[in-house]
């Protein structure tokens, strides 16, 4: 019989206030029918979260409902009901574990039933799949739909007319709507506000991706990424908690660079750096601690990632600006990574490479997100092209455990760290 | 002349891999220039107005044999990206001076950058359209975005595109449209004169030829066709939906017809009838090619359904319009726009008692024979129990 090896994980003052603020998050939104509170639903990319609360209304995010659906190992089951009730086996799983979840009762990871929405605010940013997603939902529930569409920078810019574009959506559209249905006026000075704690909380949060610039990295900016965007992409950014949150865990990384060590593990500090990888694309989530092991017994850090960016990319400059609060909005969304063309991507991954002294990229190409995915191959090519750096390629999904082959990705990894190895060995490194 | 020499003249054009017809108009006068477009829609008429051949990019179909193209993309990826950069990477496509990927799907959006990235010298544009159709909100973003590529096929045509040569192209493209709604609603009418492989076949070389010889064609091919007499079937009679992108093997459309079905309407290559009225020629022609897109345009699934009770009505409506007794829903493999929106398809027909059956191909599918069973089985089902 198979030991259980499952690891208790170490929990820093941080990862506790996150944990509480997400408690906290469920919690109102499963007691809307007694606080009467509204709820909109939205994605990542593109999230106004300012906005919405604005509004007094709550966020949810069915991506995130996945993402934990598919920790707690449960999105599988969902994606199959899905696909039995005619969802095709090829669409995005995100897609199909949110239908599946409300097929099961819509419970949320606190055990109690997720509310219908009241607005569900799509944000169509970067993902063709995210239209046709709010149109499914708006079938199931029959609530109102607001679009606000954010042009794709298919020329490498933000051009006056793809922001003026967004600006008078929010005004002329999304902002009545969100008046319409949480009865609400809108207060811009509000905005204003929750955007000035955006930014310090944004301030924080690239500071910290940053860290691992230290060679060696007090951060693991991939796995343990996921869990420091956690708050600024979600139902949080424009907070207080947010503001603190971030103030925290820099205090913890400050720590850690001052004591010389590594990132946090499941099983504890890593002890020793012997690779440092910038990764492309969204992990793994069915089995997200297995994947991440696969790494840190290896010695492999992420030291930066472009899934960590996919709801904001801060680090190369941009913050909300509460003295321009609609036009902020609107680059925000416009900016967001995978609303960037390939050759802005291939251009971020390759300054990575050179910033973060990486070893080589490495791409987890998702089966269920063609934003992502579409094109990487020839992205790999061009990286390595540039930074003469070696490149791999694996293949997972997100929240489908059947696309998450365990033994092929660890040989591919295990291959790929003895390729950087022998290239370190090669006379043309020295 | 006869359909048969018509079609026959479609069926070079549309075998022929290397675009010999498009490269002897460009070679026929110095300076020409091609532009390329891929699905599902692109303002012709402004390539046009500039003096410029626009090209229908579709892909490779099941003739090609993709051998670099699979090293660009990973097997869940639909096929009609990795068939065309191999048409890029083999030559096939080296005349071609700019290229247009319009907002369909992520997988043809991000093409556009690969197609920069590989393709550094050629003109290369994202064509973004608007989601939202107010005048005042979509219509003028998209009349800017008209603005930019206007400015854009001028700067690579070296001459400005005057605002009467758009009308006039504008007018041009009215009476093609005109023309293809004339042989659509031949088909719909009486649909064993003009089978759906022909139709296809006609529609197909309106990607490749200049639209005042596709408009002559078409001309020829009504005429023809009611010289002849051609029997007629027991077929019942259905629409193919979810093919707007991706085109589906010649062999596909014989098949649904030899199993027993008429296709009375269709989605293949809706850029010949995107606008579903005609744009006005006098005014502000950008304004009018824009309040054409907002107000006329067909639907698919590319576009954003802003009320529930829209999704599927165009649908239903071409339906009721073509007195079809079924629906085909026929979507290429790992197309996230039809397989998204199909399940929403599928609970709109039901609603309104329309049969419906679906099935998934590749533009090089091989095997007909669980297609026709299927589509014949289909068939059947009408003619006995609807």
């Amino acid at each position: 019989m198979a030991a259980n090896t499952q690891t208790q994980a170490i929990k820093e003052s941080s990862m506790l206030k996150q944990k509480e603020m997400i408690a906290a998050n469920y919690d109102a939104l499963t007691s809307t029918a007694e606080s009467g509170r509204k709820v909109a639903s939205t994605f990542v990319p593109g999230n106004l979260n300012e906005l919405i609360m604005c509004f007094d209304m709550l966020n949810n995010l069915p991506e995130i409902n996945a993402i934990n659906n598919g920790m707690r190992k449960k999105s599988g089951a969902m994606i199959m009901d899905a696909e039995k009730r005619g969802h095709s086996e090829d669409v995005c799983t995100y897609v199909k574990a949110d239908l599946g979840m409300m097929s099961k009762g819509n419970v949320a990871p606190n055990g109690k039933p997720m509310p219908a929405p009241d607005l569900l605010m799509l944000s169509y940013t970067g993902c063709f799949t995210f239209m046709k997603w709010f149109e499914l939902l708006r079938h199931e529930y029959g609530c109102e739909t607001v679009m606000l569409q954010v042009p794709y920078e298919g020329d490498g810019q933000i051009t006056r007319n793809m922001r003026d574009y967004v600006v008078k959506q929010l005004k002329d559209v999304v902002i009545p709507a969100f008046e319409r249905v949480s009865g609400v006026k809108f207060d811009i000075d509000r905005l204003r506000e929750y955007l000035k704690q955006s930014a310090a909380a944004e301030d924080d949060l690239v500071w910290v991706l940053e860290s691992a610039k230290h060679v060696r990295s007090p951060i693991d900016a991939y796995f343990g990424g996921v869990y420091y965007i956690g708050p600024i992409f979600t139902a949080f950014r424009g907070t207080q908690d947010a503001v603190d949150y971030y103030r925290i865990l820099r205090g913890e990384i400050e720590q850690r660079i001052a004591a010389g060590q590594g990132p946090i593990t499941p099983e504890g500090d890593m002890p020793e750096e012997k690779f440092r990888l910038v990764v492309e694309g969204p992990p793994n989530w069915t089995s997200f601690r297995d994947f991440w092991k696969m790494f840190y017994e290896e010695g492999a850090v992420v030291v930066a990632s472009t899934y960590t960016k996919v709801g904001g990319v801060y680090d190369q400059g941009f913050r909300h600006d509460p003295e321009h609060p609609l036009e902020s909005l609107a680059d925000y969304c416009l900016g967001c990574y995978t609303n960037r063309n390939l050759p802005q991507r291939v251009d971020l991954l390759s300054q990575y490479v050179d910033e973060y002294k990486a070893d080589g990229v490495l791409i987890n190409s998702i089966k269920s997100c063609n934003s992502f995915s579409a094109g990487q191959l020839l992205m790999m090519r061009e990286i390595e092209n540039r930074s003469g750096k070696p490149a791999a390629f694996i293949e997972t999904d997100l929240v489908d455990p059947r696309y998450f082959s365990a033994a092929n990705v660890k040989n591919r990894l295990e291959s790929y760290f003895q390729m950087i190895e022998q290239r370190r060995k090669s006379p043309a490194a020295a | 002349m006869a359909t048969a020499d018509i079609i026959h003249r479609c069926e070079e054009l549309y075998e022929d891999l290397d675009f010999t017809a498009v490269r002897n108009w460009k070679d026929a006068e110095p300076g020409r220039k091609v532009i390329g477009y891929m699905p599902v829609y692109v303002p012709r008429e402004l390539i046009h107005a500039a003096g410029m051949l626009p090209l229908g990019v579709l892909g490779g179909g099941d003739q090609l044999e993709v051998i670099h193209g699979d090293a660009y993309y990973q097997s869940y990826i639909c096929r009609i990206p990795r068939s065309t950069v191999e048409l890029a990477i083999t030559k096939r496509l080296d005349f071609v001076d700019g290229m247009l990927f319009p907002s369909i799907c992520d997988v043809i959006r991000n093409l556009s950058g690969m197609w920069k990235l590989m393709n550094p010298d050629v003109y290369v544009r994202y064509f973004d359209v608007p989601q939202n159709y107010s005048d005042e909100i979509g219509g003028e973003y998209y009349r800017n975005e008209l603005e930019e590529l206007k400015s854009g096929l001028e700067n690579l045509a070296g001459t400005t595109i005057s605002d009467d040569a758009l009308r006039a192209s504008i007018d041009v493209y009215n009476q093609n449209r005109d023309l293809v709604n004339d042989v659509y609603r031949l088909r719909a009418e009486t649909p064993w004169k003009a089978p759906s492989a022909e139709v296809y076949l006609l529609m197909r070389a309106g990607m490749v030829l200049t639209v005042e010889e596709h408009s002559a064609m078409l001309r020829d091919y009504l005429d023809a066709t009611l010289q002849e007499d051609r029997p007629q079937r027991d077929n019942c009679r259905v629409v193919v939906n979810g093919s707007f992108c991706e085109q589906p093997p010649l062999n596909l459309i014989k098949s649904i017809e030899m199993a027993g079905c008429y296709i009375v309407d269709d989605d293949y290559m809706l850029v010949t009838r995107w606008l579903q009225e005609p744009v006005p020629t006098d005014g502000d022609p950008l304004l009018n090619l824009a309040r054409a897109f907002l107000h006329h345009s067909a639907d698919t699934a590319a576009r954003y359904c802003s009320c529930d009770a829209e999704v599927g009505q165009f649908l239903l409506d071409s339906v009721t319009r073509t007195g079809a007794e079924g629906v085909i829903f026929a979507a290429p493999s790992f197309c996230d726009p039809a397989l998204l929106e199909r399940p929403m398809l599928v609970d709109r027909m039901a609603e309104h008692d329309i049969p419906s059956i679906s099935f998934k191909y590749a533009e090089n599918s091989g095997q007909m024979q669980p297609i026709r069973e299927q589509a014949g089985t289909f068939a059947d089902s009408i003619k006995l129990w609807s």
